[in-house]
């Protein structure tokens, strides 16, 4: 499987980062270095197995459904780059 | 105990030992570690040094001590790794992209070690979001590992301004100090700020995050000792999150003892971390009997890995050696998918950093560069925030988890890694404890494997199986390589048995015996 500059291109879009047009040919020979590293993963017999998706084998826990924190909006609003009124500011989405 | 010349150079058992019997003050050590710090800016071991609260926390650390209510690690000065969100103090990840974030929280692990009385430095220059093996990606510059042979130079700086030749005369030098380095080596990664300020006698100890190995690898590369222990031991809540599944915390420190005593003021269950384990935390300084007689230490054939130098392998040998000398039974075992243990890890590592790294989007906090629209501003400001190997790794995820190929990166990645973890418990019949060298070679220096993300990942071989199964390990130093350069052995234990792997290693330490400093120290 190979990439080429209008697969990285798209997902870099997907990824939401932009990539310059001049930066796309070197980073697609580097992603396909790495798919055609990867690739040996093939070899591995794994019919029959299970995905590992837990490291430690235990079952999740759950906790009352209830509020434990919050009611401290200006602390939650503390670091954003625009805003006001405790509202995070964005560009504007609706016409 | 008499005052000894330099508080730098204690360990955290000895120090602790000095409060106590009051030789000196919290005050008066963390004084000594500001001024290290101060003396080796040219490391780049810090992204923020907090000397201000580090003194106020000492000033209260002596309080306690006054009224014999100090706690386990009382006036230690220790780093945090600049990954550990720390409330009230910049928190980076090394990355542009979380420009003058300050976290209104503190993260569990940090909170624990404040509870038990410990002061804070700063904060650790480390990899880009933990992601590197040499400390070299990180947005403040890479951290120079104190065994590069260089030395301080004094330089005139001259005047600021261009002033008449009447100023001129009357001028003063202004002598500015400098670092000359003849060759810039690297002290390893992601926590390289971690291991070159241990190592450099810059503070006692520090925190540090193995994703991969970026505990062990930058302990065997400067000669401290680091700790990765089982998942699910440190809570990871207020880590600045890489790769879910594989992230823990652990302490860098100059001897065994002085991780056992650190580990257990970070480890504990936390519900705020719903893969935090509830287990009690053992007093892991209890487990340094120096009593290994009998135990099995496994040496997997599949370590012995094609291009191995010598001295790597002369090392190990070393390792089986001490440990039979010391009463140990070494017995040959087999993991047999070691070798697909990497690439497993690069398909299940970017993957989740492509989903964590998600929330970085310049609307809540951090940097943010405008666009046209919200997706514009999006692209942007990812754009520009985010270093090249970050990069690289989010589009490698957002690719192994786009439709159509789920099946055929990802869960196949998934399942191999089911298999590396049963070739573990599989060998857990036949050895206690496993014992393989830390890293490939010893430490190269700052720009070497730069354009080939391949070469540098293979400094991870030996330390990412134990990610990827859960497992704790530890790497010990264990001398030097023909370079000069030190070398670190790895433990491998049974999850939640970090006891042995202190067991086993204070034997390794023992037999070592004293290492050498690095050429650059306080």
């Amino acid at each position: 499987m190979s990439l080429d500059k209008a697969t990285v291109a798209k997902v870099a879009h997907l990824a939401r980062i932009r990539v310059p047009e001049g930066e796309l040919d070197h980073l697609a020979g580097q992603l396909n270095g790495l798919l055609g590293w990867v690739e040996q993963l093939r070899e591995v017999d794994t019919d029959g197995v299970e995905p590992m998706t837990s490291v430690v084998a235990q079952t999740l826990r759950r906790r009352a459904d209830a509020v434990a924190d919050g009611g401290y909006p200006d602390r939650v609003v503390a670091n954003a780059p625009d805003g006001a009124e405790h509202f995070f500011a964005v560009p504007k989405v609706v016409e | 105990m008499t005052k000894p010349t330099r508080l730098t150079h204690l360990s955290m058992a000895e120090a602790l030992e000095g409060l106590k019997a009051k030789d000196f003050t919290a005050v008066e050590l963390t004084r000594a570690h500001i001024d290290a710090i101060a003396d080796l800016r040219g490391l780049n071991a810090f992204i923020t040094e907090t000397p201000d609260l580090a003194l106020e926390q000492a000033a209260a650390s002596d309080a306690r001590y006054a009224k014999g209510e100090a706690g386990p690690l009382d006036g230690l000065p220790l780093g945090i790794k600049d990954l550990f969100c720390t409330r009230g103090v910049l928190t980076t990840a090394a990355s542009h992209i979380l420009d003058g974030f300050v976290p209104p929280y503190e993260s569990t692990v940090t909170s624990n070690l404040f509870r038990d009385g410990a002061v804070m430095l700063g904060k650790l220059n480390l990899d880009e979001f933990a992601m590197g093996s040499a400390n070299i990606t990180s947005y403040y510059g890479p951290v120079v590992s104190p065994w590069s042979p260089g030395r301080k130079i004094q330089r005139d700086a001259g005047t600021t301004a261009a002033g008449s030749e009447l100023l001129e005369g009357l001028r003063q030098p202004r002598p500015v100090t400098e670092w000359e380095w003849d060759r810039r080596l690297v002290p390893g990664g992601s926590s390289g700020g971690s291991a070159a300020s241990v190592a450099a006698r810059m503070v006692m100890g520090a925190t540090g995050t193995d994703t991969g190995g970026s505990i062990r690898q930058p302990a065997s590369f400067v000669g401290i000792v680091g700790i990765k222990p089982t998942y699910g031991r440190c809570s990871r809540w207020g880590i600045v999150a890489f790769a879910s599944s594989l992230d823990q915390a652990g302490p860098m420190t100059r001897t065994v003892k002085d991780a056992a005593i650190m580990l257990r003021s970070m480890a504990g269950f936390d519900p705020k971390d719903s893969t935090s384990v509830d287990l009690p935390v053992p007093d892991y300084t209890k487990a340094l009997t120096g009593d290994i007689r009998g135990l099995r230490v496994g040496i997997p054939k599949e370590y012995r890995v094609d291009g191995m130098p010598a001295e790597i392998e002369r090392l190990w040998q070393q390792g089986m050696d001490w440990l039979k000398a010391a009463g140990a039974v070494p017995v040959e075992i087999s993991l047999p998918h070691t070798k697909y243990a990497l690439p497993a890890y690069y398909i299940v590592a970017p993957a989740e950093a492509s989903s964590n790294l998600a929330r970085y989007d310049g609307v809540r906090f951090g940097l943010r560069v405008e666009g046209k629209d919200l997706k514009e501003m999006y692209e942007n400001t990812r754009g520009e925030g985010f270093g090249a190997e970050v990069r690289r790794r989010i589009l490698i995820g957002t690719y192994v988890l786009s439709a159509g190929y789920y099946d055929a990166y990802y869960l196949k990645a998934q399942k191999v890694r089911a298999r590396i973890a049963q070739d573990f418990t599989s060998a857990w019949d036949k050895c206690d404890v496993i014992l393989t060298p830390t890293a490939p070679s010893t430490a190269f220096a700052i720009g070497d494997k730069q354009d080939d993300p391949i070469a540098m990942y293979l400094n991870d071989v030996f330390t990412v199986p134990a990610n990827l199964a859960g497992l704790p390990g530890i790497s010990v130093p264990a001398g030097l390589g023909s370079d000069g350069l030190p070398l670190g052995l790895q433990l491998l234990g049974k999850p939640f048995d970090e006891e042995t792997l202190f067991r086993v290693a204070g034997v390794i330490e023992q037999a070592a015996g004293p290492q050498p400093l690095p050429p650059v120290h306080s």
